[in-house]
């Protein structure tokens, strides 16, 4: 049994230590914001936060987490970060959403004030295969603003 | 180097280090004849002949010239990169012709003055990160020829912030004492016992490439051990692996591999260009096949003919769980990508080096996407694993995929080069 920490819950979850951190949230938990896109940390789907940081939950041994804070889509509560996707009809299919919102997050809860060089290096590597990124960082804009931040500069 | 671990005594003697530096320093700058003339500013910039330019910017990409002299998302060539050194960080100059900030008021003569003795203009000593003592190799034309490329790119007016040298580093004349001691002045002479293939590349590597700034080890005073060419160096925290007989590759380097390697970023028997060399493979992808394979033919006999026998790694059983689940999706034996012409981890130059440097700097940081390029990609993992998660993985990949002596890595020793980051 390991134990994880997730969104201020613990979980005992009975899986082999080398189980991805997607696999259990899916499989075991029920907690299905994050996405199974590529499996190999390359397309951003299944971004969590651990510790504050935004990482690939597919490449997350759970091996690795115990003793650490883990936080899925479904404890993020009304994030403004969410509320600026939706304005901003950043999503076309979905799939990215849930991982683009959590790294925005993650960005927004480090740096409140990004500038756009910023924002586009930290959401470079989760992609959208519809092709929504100019909503994506529109929002990501838009929510630096909400969170509390004036000065977004372009580039 | 070393694995660095700095601790109180090594500080100590890094600071006995930098006075006997400066004292050596001293005493050659006493002995060297410190002046040099201002060299007269031009009064309009000249024009340059088409073909001149164009084997300027072949040579300039050869050089890396933009690699240094070019900030992230900069300019080209308008300088203001820091570049690290044990003694402080040196900011490369903008070399656009600009009157002002820029060479735009140096001449031919000032400019090759700059390149084989490392004065500038105005009579300044120009720091050594400027691998003049390399370029003082070069011919007059390649030198000319450069100077046209450079006088022919977009003027940018932006002036170059002071370096962060400790004092008395930051007093130039002592250079004249660190040229007397190590600059030897001569232009390249090619060797009569090899081909004019294997002579272009020699020259290429080592008058122009300056290759040996990085792969070649430094005394004290910041100089390369000549009698220790191209045996491994370090750069901005990674580590440059042996370009002669001392490789410990699990695959010999030939000059194809050499070719694929330099021209695209990746080689299949080997690996992944990461780090500082990055940039220098960007660079030789525009640089003519011929020259590249002429590098190549050099590099390729200094290395050695054999292989190094690398440990078998048979995988399976056993994994450790960190890299079954972090590693193994990509890494692991018959993962997708090894199918992809990944090698094995077992070929990998940075898991067989003494140092884990590079491992710790790529788990940290993976090999970030080139946009818009076709390039290897790696996540990075820095945000994944902590310091001691990543210490215990580079430990067992070195265990598990090469049969070189063991690492000591500590928590620490991570958390000192995300720092570093």
């Amino acid at each position: 049994m390991i134990r994880l920490n997730i969104n201020g819950h613990v979980h005992e979850v009975d899986a082999e230590p080398d189980t991805p951190l997607l696999y259990v949230l899916r499989d075991d938990l029920a907690m299905n914001g994050a996405k199974f896109g590529c499996g190999l940390g390359q397309c951003g789907a299944c971004t969590v936060i651990v510790d504050g940081q935004a990482v690939f939950s597919c490449l997350m041994p759970i091996a690795a987490l115990p003793g650490r804070t883990i936080r899925t889509i479904e404890g993020l509560g009304d994030s403004p970060v969410q509320r600026a996707f939706i304005d901003e009809q950043a999503a076309q299919c979905g799939y990215c959403s849930a991982g683009m919102v959590m790294r925005a997050q993650a960005l927004l809860e480090h740096n409140p004030h990004p500038s756009e060089q910023e924002i586009r290096s930290t959401m470079a590597v989760n992609l959208c295969r519809c092709g929504t990124h100019m909503r994506i960082l529109a929002a990501v804009r838009k929510a630096a603003t909400a969170m509390g931040s004036a000065r977004v500069t372009t580039p | 180097m070393p694995f660095h671990k700095p601790d109180r005594g090594a500080i100590a003697l890094a600071k006995k280090r930098i006075a006997g530096i400066i004292a050596v320093l001293l005493i050659g700058s006493g002995c060297a004849a410190v002046w040099h003339p201002s060299i007269a500013p031009l009064a309009a910039r000249p024009a340059f002949p088409p073909g001149q330019i164009a084997r300027g910017a072949e040579l300039a990409a050869v050089g890396d010239c933009a690699v240094c002299h070019t900030v992230s998302q900069g300019r080209p060539y308008a300088g203001g990169r820091g570049v690290p050194t044990p003694f402080g960080t040196v900011y490369a100059t903008n070399i656009t012709p600009d009157p002002d900030t820029g060479i735009g008021q140096w001449s031919a003569v000032a400019f090759q003055r700059a390149m084989r003795d490392g004065i500038d203009r105005t009579g300044r000593h120009l720091y050594p990160v400027l691998p003049y003592p390399h370029f003082t190799r070069a011919s007059d034309d390649d030198i000319a020829a450069l100077y046209a490329f450079l006088m022919t790119r977009a003027p940018v007016h932006q002036i170059t912030r002071a370096n962060d040298l400790p004092f008395p580093l930051d007093n130039r004349v002592l250079l004249a004492g660190w040229n007397l001691l190590y600059l030897n002045p001569g232009t390249w002479h090619p060797d009569p016992k090899h081909d004019a293939d294997w002579n272009r590349g020699a020259y290429l590597v080592e008058a122009i490439g300056h290759c040996g700034a990085c792969h070649t080890p430094h005394n004290a005073l910041g100089a390369e051990k000549d009698s220790r060419a191209l045996s491994g160096g370090e750069a901005e925290n990674w580590y440059a692996p042996p370009l002669q007989a001392a490789s410990k590759a699990g695959q010999p380097w030939t000059e194809d591999a050499l070719v694929d390697y330099l021209r695209t970023g990746f080689s299949a028997g080997h690996g992944a260009a990461a780090g500082p060399m990055t940039a220098v493979t960007e660079e030789l992808a525009s640089v003519p096949q011929a020259d590249v394979h002429a590098m190549a033919v050099y590099v390729a006999s200094l290395m050695p003919k054999s292989s190094t026998v690398v440990a078998s790694a048979a995988g399976g059983a056993g994994l450790d769980p960190l890299f079954a689940g972090a590693c193994g999706g990509c890494h692991a034996a018959d993962a997708p990508m090894t199918r992809n012409g990944a090698p094995s981890l077992a070929l990998s130059t940075a898991v067989n080096a003494p140092t884990p440097q590079n491992v710790i700097q790529i788990m940290l940081n993976g090999i970030p996407w080139r946009e818009g390029k076709p390039a290897p990609y790696m996540p990075a993992f820095g945000a994944a694993l902590t310091d001691a998660q990543v210490a215990d993985l580079a430990t067992y990949l070195r265990k598990t995929y090469s049969n070189q002596p063991a690492w000591a890595i500590a928590p620490a020793d991570v958390a000192k080069m995300r720092e570093a980051l």
